[in-house]
């Protein structure tokens, strides 16, 4: 990976240079990682924060199974700078959940092959051995999983594995490591932590559970937290304080954020960045703004008319016809094409034999999208927008 | 299908297809306590009461604990009521013995939540749907098999995949195959407990749809018990809002949603995460709750939300607010607390 | 925890208490005569016959023979043969009239023989048969795996008493890898204690450390599966740590529930054991025993049996609670 200057792994963020309002002095100009990343080869990486924490490109994971070989991701590129909250979005089986599991490393070395790059704050993660690994894994990256009753020890106290999190990357005394405990479970807002120390998670409400984990991934300060559908097994009124309190910590730390969602209504509310994968692609990357606001890939539009809101009145619901495809045998051209209802739009069969780039929407913005149509834009003002009020 | 379509006749509005009333389910447990152990009592749900009319959809919402899946199992009788009455037609079937309750279960049909546990696995799609056929004797020997074809195209499935096994469909498949299973005995009322929430997004809309259909053309009325204020508002034309085993509010959906009265609701509407927000609409105001509801084993005194109710004052300790009418509200809507007063600017695009 | 301990002291007392009855029901109630049966067919005369019944009191109430039996175990009594007054001192588990001791003289010695062998076989399973069943569990499909547990069904495919005798055979007399076997106590030389009982252990652990090492691999390929497994490896844990500290703690739960059915059958193993080996454990004394009839120490091996197996699902039981918190605290 050299030199990347392919459109795609061109952030969204150079659309946001004059959106974006500093704040605390702090100049939030958004660049082009491939940019900052050649920079950052001949300079030391910039302090103040603005370049690109995360960069992943071209990244591809395959799974040799029985049947053949699947790519649970394909060609995927992002990047999420410091302060900032890129969410992933796509339904089971897009490769959502697999890229993040990546960029942690979590997957099982002999059965997984990945290719392309991964680079935290310059340093590339593919390639790497699980040692160095390992050093990397809940110190600058901490994950949040989706189901804190599961994803906690069920026989060990909340406070024993918070510590255990810091020492792994501190070498403290447990005392040190307790005090710091207690802090941070005093920060996610656990009421008496002292108490809640010594309790086991099963003591702990649902809410709770996910503080905890909150807690147990920030121990150590991470520079970029992956939270894997992090409210999807909460509550309604319980997820509004966990989406809040993820917020609100993103401001005092300044982490990167990647957050991995099936609901946009979670990516409504806490994204910056958006991008929607299916069937192991990419298919729309840019600014929440851009990608809620002004789809321009019939997948997501299919997406937001496939949505039962609250406060939309849209009688009759629009799902997107058939089933997402199987990975081992991905329809030709255009992943979606089968079910895409625009498909007959595009002269030829181009839909059905070539795959589209990923392309920019309009010539300067950093939104993109992954269709062959030529008139998005009208067709979505004109048929889709009107549809979802 | 066509034979079985009802006419929801207008003057049967009056009276009511299915009531509920007082309805109570508490479970007894034991807990350790020093070296004896103590008898306690999980309130799951305690006097909740509704009408059902034919046709129509009531939609029970809430969070987990409030018991809104145990007011569906009730209706249905997979478990028995501790106390209160279920009026079918005018039937009490709440402690009906199950020879008796027998012709019931068929017209009180429920779809689960998840579809891959509420199949057994080693039994074909056929086999799964003619089962209650054959049980309730619904068709001649010889014919079941055209009416599990007929069901699976109802639903939107392949007829001739009525050889397949459950683990060969998808989530959405087999949420539809457990709609033709109830479809099957053509019964009048569907409980469906969170039937679309295990479900990928575009999935969900189609199922929706589904049961949309059914709704229109064969008159079939449902009691639609979720946790999603969308997929409800979508679906149903009157709705219940349950906390900790109590309905706190309940009225018709445009109400509920766009006037709601009970600050439980108001908070819940107020947290659904909503596309609106990024809409160009201005952000809703916040009201965000503080912590967990309380646990059902000794729930708080008078007012159960109290302790989360930023509204709260003494007498919402001592006196249990009941679900009455109140000032401002339109006909039918009812909420149960001492200082209800409608928000409206809760929901950012309310058309 | 303290409430837990003794909520299960209590239940365990109670099933000894219930072994007692059971146990006194079975011999003196049962249709068979034990006055008879000591006596045995030839040359019992009737005035040997009355001797004996009046001797082990059983010509006196069933009820009034329990209280007395009972009695004894906690305050001693005094048996009366031919004229000699025999004491026998608390705890009293009767008198064998056929080599004229009391019973609880005959077991004293034995008893730990029989623990020591049972509880060697429970360290071996429990740390040789699961740290096999780990280690193909975090290595599950590859090449060591599947040599490990194929080798372990060979292994327990062959009945244990043909292992048991081969072993015994070929690896301590025909080719003397491995010690003899022999009891010294261990107060008087740990070594030899160790060295003596060593084959033993092993014939009576090899054939259970292969169940175990399946069952525990079962259980620790599904614990490494759970989310807070990829929670510990999230956090930056070696997989070391994630294996043998997060996963093995879980994994244990469902062995040691079967360890704690198992012990009923480790003690019939070491009937066998001991046999093969001529250790003077309780298992060749019950043996002996039931050849000869002698009633009072058939029912007392059994008594202190159901002792020894009380007390160690009692470990189990209070082990179990340390492992999974939730068992105390619910």
């Amino acid at each position: 990976m050299t030199a990347p200057a392919n459109d795609a792994s061109k952030g969204p963020q150079d659309a946001m240079v004059d959106t974006v309002p500093s704040e605390g002095g702090v100049t939030r100009e958004q660049r082009n990682p491939a940019v900052a990343s050649r920079e950052r080869r001949t300079t030391a990486m910039s302090p103040s924060g603005e370049t690109p924490y995360l960069v992943v490109e071209d990244l591809t994971v395959q799974f040799p199974t029985a049947d053949g070989l699947v790519s649970a991701v394909n060609g995927l590129s992002y990047s999420v700078p410091l302060g900032r909250t890129l969410s992933i979005v796509g339904e089971s089986g897009s490769g959502k959940s697999v890229s993040s599991m990546a960029v942690m490393g979590l997957h099982d070395r002999k059965r997984t092959r990945i290719s392309g790059s991964i680079r935290l704050g310059g340093d590339e993660l593919v390639g790497l051995s699980e040692n160095e690994l390992m050093k990397v894994r809940g110190d600058a990256v901490a994950m949040v999983f989706q189901d804190p009753q599961s994803s906690l020890h069920p026989l060990y106290t909340v406070g024993n594995q918070i510590t255990e999190a810091y020492r792994v990357h501190h070498k403290v005394s447990k005392d040190v490591a307790k005090k710091r405990a207690l802090e941070m479970l005093d920060l996610v807002g656990i009421p008496n932590p002292i108490r809640r120390f010594k309790q086991y998670p099963h003591e702990f409400s649902g809410g709770m559970r996910q503080r905890a984990m909150i807690a147990m991934g920030l121990v150590n300060d991470p520079k970029l937290v992956i939270a894997d559908e992090p409210t999807t097994a909460l509550d309604v009124t319980v997820q509004a304080q966990i989406l809040d309190l993820l917020n609100n910590l993103q401001k005092e730390f300044g982490s990167a954020i990647v957050l991995i969602t099936h609901d946009l209504g979670v990516v409504a509310e806490m994204a910056d960045d958006v991008l929607v994968m299916y069937a192991g692609r990419c298919v729309e990357y840019g600014t929440a703004e851009d990608v809620l606001a002004r789809p321009r890939m019939p997948y997501t539009w299919g997406l937001l008319e496939s949505i039962p809101t609250v406060s939309a009145a849209n009688e009759r619901l629009r799902p997107i016809k058939g089933l997402p495809p199987s990975l081992l045998s991905l329809p030709g051209g255009c992943s979606f094409n089968p079910r895409c209802p625009y498909a007959d739009r595009v002269k030829g069969e181009r839909c059905t034999t070539d795959l589209p780039d990923l392309l920019r929407v309009d010539g300067a913005g950093a939104h993109t999208s992954r269709c062959h149509l030529h008139d998005k834009a009208s067709i979505y003002e004109a048929e889709v927008a009107p549809r979802l009020g | 299908m066509s034979d079985t379509v009802r006419t929801v006749d207008a003057g049967t509005a009056s009276s009511p297809l299915l009531s509920v009333r007082d309805l109570k389910m508490h479970f007894p447990i034991k807990e350790a306590a020093g070296l004896g152990r103590t008898r306690k009592v999980v309130q799951a749900v305690d006097g909740v009461s509704f009408d059902l009319r034919p046709g129509a959809s009531l939609g029970l919402v809430g969070e987990s604990g409030c018991g809104k899946s145990t007011t569906g199992r009730m209706i249905t009788r997979l478990l028995t009521p501790t106390s209160g009455q279920i009026l079918f037609k005018g039937t009490d079937i709440a402690r009906m013995k199950e020879k008796e309750l027998r012709p019931f279960r068929r017209e009180l049909q429920i779809v689960f939540q998840d579809p891959y546990s509420s199949l057994n696995p080693r039994q074909t799609v056929s086999n799964i749907i003619s089962t209650p056929l054959r049980v309730h004797n619904l068709v001649p020997r010889g014919q079941e098999l055209a009416r599990v074809q007929e069901l699976l195209e109802r639903v939107g499935l392949n007829p001739e995949h009525h050889n397949r096994y459950p683990n060969e469909f998808s989530g959405g498949q087999r949420q539809r195959i457990g709609i033709a299973r109830a479809l099957a005995v053509e019964p009048e009322v569907i409980i469906a407990d969170e039937p679309v929430s295990a479900l990928d997004v575009s999935i969900q809309a189609q199922v929706m749809n589904l049961l949309e259909d059914l709704r229109r053309d064969l008159g079939i009325a449902f009691v639609f018990i979720a946790h999603d204020l969308g997929v409800v508002r979508h679906f149903c034309d009157e709705v219940a809002v349950m906390y900790l085993g109590k309905i706190v509010e309940q009225g018709p959906r445009e109400q509920i949603y766009s006037a709601p009265q009970h600050p439980y609701t108001q908070a819940l509407l107020s947290a659904a995460p909503d596309l609106g927000t990024i809409r160009g609409v201005p952000p809703k105001e916040r009201i965000r709750l503080v912590g967990d509801v309380p646990s059902p084993i000794d729930p708080p005194s008078g007012c159960r939300f109290r302790t989360r109710c930023w509204k709260a004052e003494d007498i919402c300790a001592t006196q249990e607010p009941p679900l009455t009418p109140k000032s401002k509200s339109g006909p039918g809507h009812r909420a149960a607390c001492h200082f209800a007063e409608p928000k409206v600017d809760l929901t950012a695009a309310t058309a | 925890m303290l409430y837990f301990v003794a909520r299960r002291l209590f239940s365990a007392l109670s099933v000894v208490l219930a072994t007692l009855v059971v146990t006194f029901a079975l011999f003196f109630i049962a249709p068979t005569d034990p006055a008879a049966a000591i006596c045995g067919e030839r040359n019992c005369t009737q005035e040997r016959y009355n001797d004996i019944r009046e001797n082990l009191h059983l010509d006196r109430p069933k009820v009034q023979q329990f209280a007395e039996y009972t009695a004894g175990i906690f305050a001693g009594r005094t048996f009366e043969t031919s004229g000699v007054v025999q004491d026998c001192k608390a705890p009293c588990l009767g008198f064998s009239f056929k080599s004229n001791r009391p019973v609880t003289e005959m077991l004293a010695s034995r008893i730990p023989v029989t623990v020591s062998l049972v509880a060697g076989y429970s360290v071996l399973v429990l740390t040789i048969g699961v740290f096999v069943g780990s280690m193909a569990a975090k290595r599950r499909g590859t090449t060591a795996d599947r040599v490990l547990m194929s080798s372990t069904l060979v292994l327990s495919s062959i009945p244990y008493y043909i292992v048991a005798l081969m072993i015994s055979l070929y690896l301590t007399i025909l080719y003397p890898i491995l010690p003899r076997g022999g009891y010294t106590p261990l107060s008087e030389s740990p070594g030899k204690w160790f060295a003596g009982l060593l084959t033993p252990w092993l014939v009576l652990g090899i054939y259970s450390c292969t169940q175990y090492a399946r069952y525990s691999r079962g259980s620790m390929v599904e614990t490494l599966s759970e989310d807070y497994i990829r929670t510990a490896r999230a956090k930056g844990l070696s997989d070391r740590v994630v294996t043998y500290k997060h996963a093995l703690r879980s994994g244990l739960i469902p062995v040691v529930t079967i360890f704690g059915l198992d012990i009923a059958g480790s003690l019939g193993g070491a009937i066998f054991t001991e046999r093969i080996f001529d250790l003077p454990g309780l298992g060749n004394l019950v043996l002996s025993s039931l050849t000869t009839y002698d009633l009072p120490v058939i029912m007392g091996v059994v008594l202190v049996s159901s002792v020894i197996l009380v007390t160690m699902n009692f470990v189990v039981d209070v082990a179990y609670s340390v492992i999974d918190p939730r068992v105390r605290l619910s």
